[in-house]
């Protein structure tokens, strides 16, 4: 598929974007300054990057609770994600939802979640809007091979189905859910196989290679505004740390294993393919770099210096309008 | 040894070898205890064990639960016994409750409370009903257990109280220990007991030590104790606010005022005659529930009181609670949103001039 050279350039930045977020945010969880849990995506950038590459800020998506890098890809702020994690005023939800929650409605983002399998209807009603709407955006739903154990994705896959939804299922296989193999939990060799069951395309990608992400997607986004229906795709990736900020991999997953990933990395795998084929090159992929290094430093600055919320944020947000109030017995 | 909590007001008389542990350990030991005592006892849930099928990799007993609570098991019992799940709860926890119902005693980790939801379903109209609507044929000895509560940023899914909801529903136990000593005999008896018992475990309980016997020991499910005698006012706590009621009990002492302490340990079938022996006593009453306000537990003993203790109150009825609010994350919302010792003291202290 036919990538111009400015679409080269958001790819590189986007995973640039999504991997020193990811890094840096780490960092500061070790350092305190995240107020809950955070669970990275660094290793998996290719995944959001390829899709989001065909989507617009009209086009929404739902995600997960490793939901910082489909954020990034969907073009969210990240001063003001990091904001949201430092539990600021000024994070995209006042400080209120956190590394888990972090919606940008303007974006298109419908919001990351932290029930398992949660976001995943959520998608399919996006496309059922654009559908009863006619408007020609699309809905996406990424979720992890873990999320395959649950009902909504099933049952979201009929619904899809039934309703030719324009829908495209995400599923980012990073091979395990928490500290569980998919070899254990899921039934099936390749997920994609799945979608035979529910008439719809289901596509095997190599999920290091934004590449092959970006033609599958494409594909599958160009069929789904077409109104041909639902798509799934199984991307095939890693992720590079625990599953959670606090977790050590190495208690279930051999480094030796890691290192085979890790040999397969998005970034360098791009960065080879650019400069061999003379599309960029080495000065530009480093000023990249070097702007997004600055970016993501000047996110933490901002959100160390922002103000917490007032007490008052506890009270607001619950209904769009109520006659009780919400203090209840206060 | 069944510890008889009622041989000392203030629960056992801690005369037995025993020593401090955290309630992590104390929950730990008592899967211990009960899996070897019942071989038809048997665990499942998401990671229990963690790092499943990978033995030959040498990779075993990796993540033992989200607490720890069921770390060491499979090392005992293997993978059958302490059995890694899909992220499946409906489908889990609707087996766990096909399995109770066919000979086996399985123990359910949910790790969270908040994803009780995505299995309630099957807790509602099989567990719940089954034996009722098939006239006593059946019997579903369930235990489920999990995290819950409000602490560390875990957020608006990751928080709630839903021990109002389970015990709103006729066929459901539910048992709310508040420290080690009671989170071991209660867990002990609710995996002995034949219907299903969902055990609430708050986060800030976890790594709070207290005495526990060596031995094992259970605690009769649906009676409540005191934790402190007083006489000027009743606090009454469940899961952690019986330790926010501790604390507001000692800075009331500084001013004065004798508060006892009420500690409920079940909500289903919830301790009545506690409840209304101690207004009875001290005619005011302060009940303390992190949960929000509409439709609690601390909403249910008030209306309990208001009935059958109506006239030996000097005073309304209190209720201490979280906000009609889901749960914040950022840290001073946090803290507001949950029951402190200071609300309890200002409730009190208020009530106390009337
Ligand atoms: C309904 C529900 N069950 C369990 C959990 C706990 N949990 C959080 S993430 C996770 C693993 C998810 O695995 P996967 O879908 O593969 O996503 P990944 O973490 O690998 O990105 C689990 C079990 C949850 N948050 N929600
Ligand atoms: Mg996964």
């Amino acid at each position: 598929m036919e990538i111009t050279p400015e679409k080269l350039r958001w790819i590189y930045t986007t995973m640039y974007r999504i991997r020193r977020f990811e890094e840096v945010l780490l960092e500061q969880t070790v350092l305190g300054k995240s107020m809950g849990v955070a669970h990275t995506s660094d290793g998996e950038e290719a995944g959001p990057t390829g899709i989001c590459a065909h989507l617009t800020d009209a086009d929404w998506i739902g995600s997960t609770h490793r939901g910082h890098g489909h954020c990034i890809a969907k073009g969210v702020d990240t001063a003001g994600m990091m904001a949201e994690i430092f539990g600021k005023y000024t994070g995209l939800c006042k400080g209120k939802g956190g590394s888990m929650h972090i919606a940008d409605f303007a974006k298109g983002m419908l919001g990351a979640n932290g029930i398992v399998g949660a976001g995943i209807p959520l998608a399919v009603g996006a496309a059922l809007s654009a559908k009863l709407k006619g408007n020609g955006t699309v809905g996406v739903s990424f979720f992890g091979d873990g999320a395959t154990g649950e009902g909504t994705i099933h049952e979201s896959m009929n619904l899809a189905s039934v309703w030719k939804l324009p829908v495209i299922f995400v599923c980012e296989n990073n091979h395990y859910a928490e500290s569980t193999p998919v070899e254990y939990a899921v039934s099936v060799p390749d997920i994609a196989d799945r979608a035979a069951g529910y008439s719809m395309p289901g596509v095997v990608v190599d999920g290091m290679d934004v590449f092959a992400v970006y033609d599958a997607a494409g594909e599958a986004i160009a069929r789904a505004r077409a109104g041909e229906g639902p798509t799934f795709l199984e991307l095939k990736t890693y992720r590079y740390h625990g599953h959670y900020h606090a977790d050590d991999p190495h208690t279930y997953r051999l480094p030796e294993e890691e290192e085979l990933w890790k040999a397969r990395d998005p970034l360098p795998n791009f960065e080879r393919r650019v400069i061999e084929q003379d599309l960029m090159d080495e000065v530009e992929l480093e000023r990249i770099r070097n702007e997004i290094d600055q970016e993501i430093q000047d996110a933490v600055a901002f959100a160390e210096e922002s103000p917490l919320p007032p007490i008052d944020e506890l009270y607001t947000d619950v209904y769009t309008n109520y006659s009780n109030s919400v203090r209840g017995l206060r | 040894m069944a510890t008889d909590t009622k041989s000392s007001p203030l629960g056992p008389g801690f005369d037995v070898p025993g020593s401090e542990i955290r309630y992590r350990e104390a929950f730990n030991k008592t899967l211990f205890d009960e899996l070897r005592r019942d071989p038809d006892v048997f665990i499942m849930g998401e990671d229990v064990a963690g790092g499943a099928g990978r033995e030959h990799l040498g990779i075993i007993d990796s993540w033992g639960g989200a607490f720890a609570a069921t770390k060491g098991l499979i090392q005992e019992f293997g993978a059958e016994r302490i059995r890694d799940t899909p992220i499946s709860e409906a489908g889990f926890v609707g087996a766990a409750i096909g399995a109770a119902l066919t000979g086996s005693r399985p123990v359910v980790d949910l790790m969270y409370f908040d994803f009780i939801t995505v299995a309630w379903d099957q807790l509602l109209s099989n567990a719940a009903k089954n034996r009722y609507m098939f006239g006593g044929q059946g019997k579903v000895p369930l235990t489920l257990f999990a995290r819950s509560g409000v602490a560390a940023g875990y957020s608006a899914q990751h928080s709630q109280n839903f021990y109002s909801i389970v015990a709103h529903i006729p066929g459901l136990k539910c048992v709310v220990p508040s420290d080690a000593y009671t989170c071991r005999g209660l867990l002990a008896a609710a995996i002995r007991d034949d219907d299903p018992v969902i055990v609430c475990n708050h986060k800030k309980l976890i790594n709070m030590s207290s005495f526990v016997p060596d031995e094992s020991y259970t605690i009769e499910l649906g009676k409540g104790r005191y934790v402190r005698r007083g006489s000027d006012v009743t606090l009454v706590g469940m899961s952690y606010t019986t330790e926010v009621c501790r604390v507001a009990a000692e800075l009331l002492a500084e001013q004065g005022i004798d508060a006892e302490i009420v500690d409920m340990l079940s909500l289903s079938p919830i301790d009545e005659d506690i409840v209304l022996e101690s207004v009875t006593k001290t005619n005011r009453i302060v009940i303390v529930d992190e949960d929000t306000p509409r439709c609690n537990m601390a909403t249910d003993i008030a209306a309990l009181v208001a009935d059958k203790a109506f006239d030996s109150l000097d005073a309304p009825i209190k209720r201490v609670t979280g906000p009609h609010t889901p749960v914040p994350y950022s840290k001073p919302l946090e803290d507001a949103f949950v029951p402190s010792p200071e609300d309890v003291v200002a409730t009190t202290v208020a009530l106390m001039g009337r």
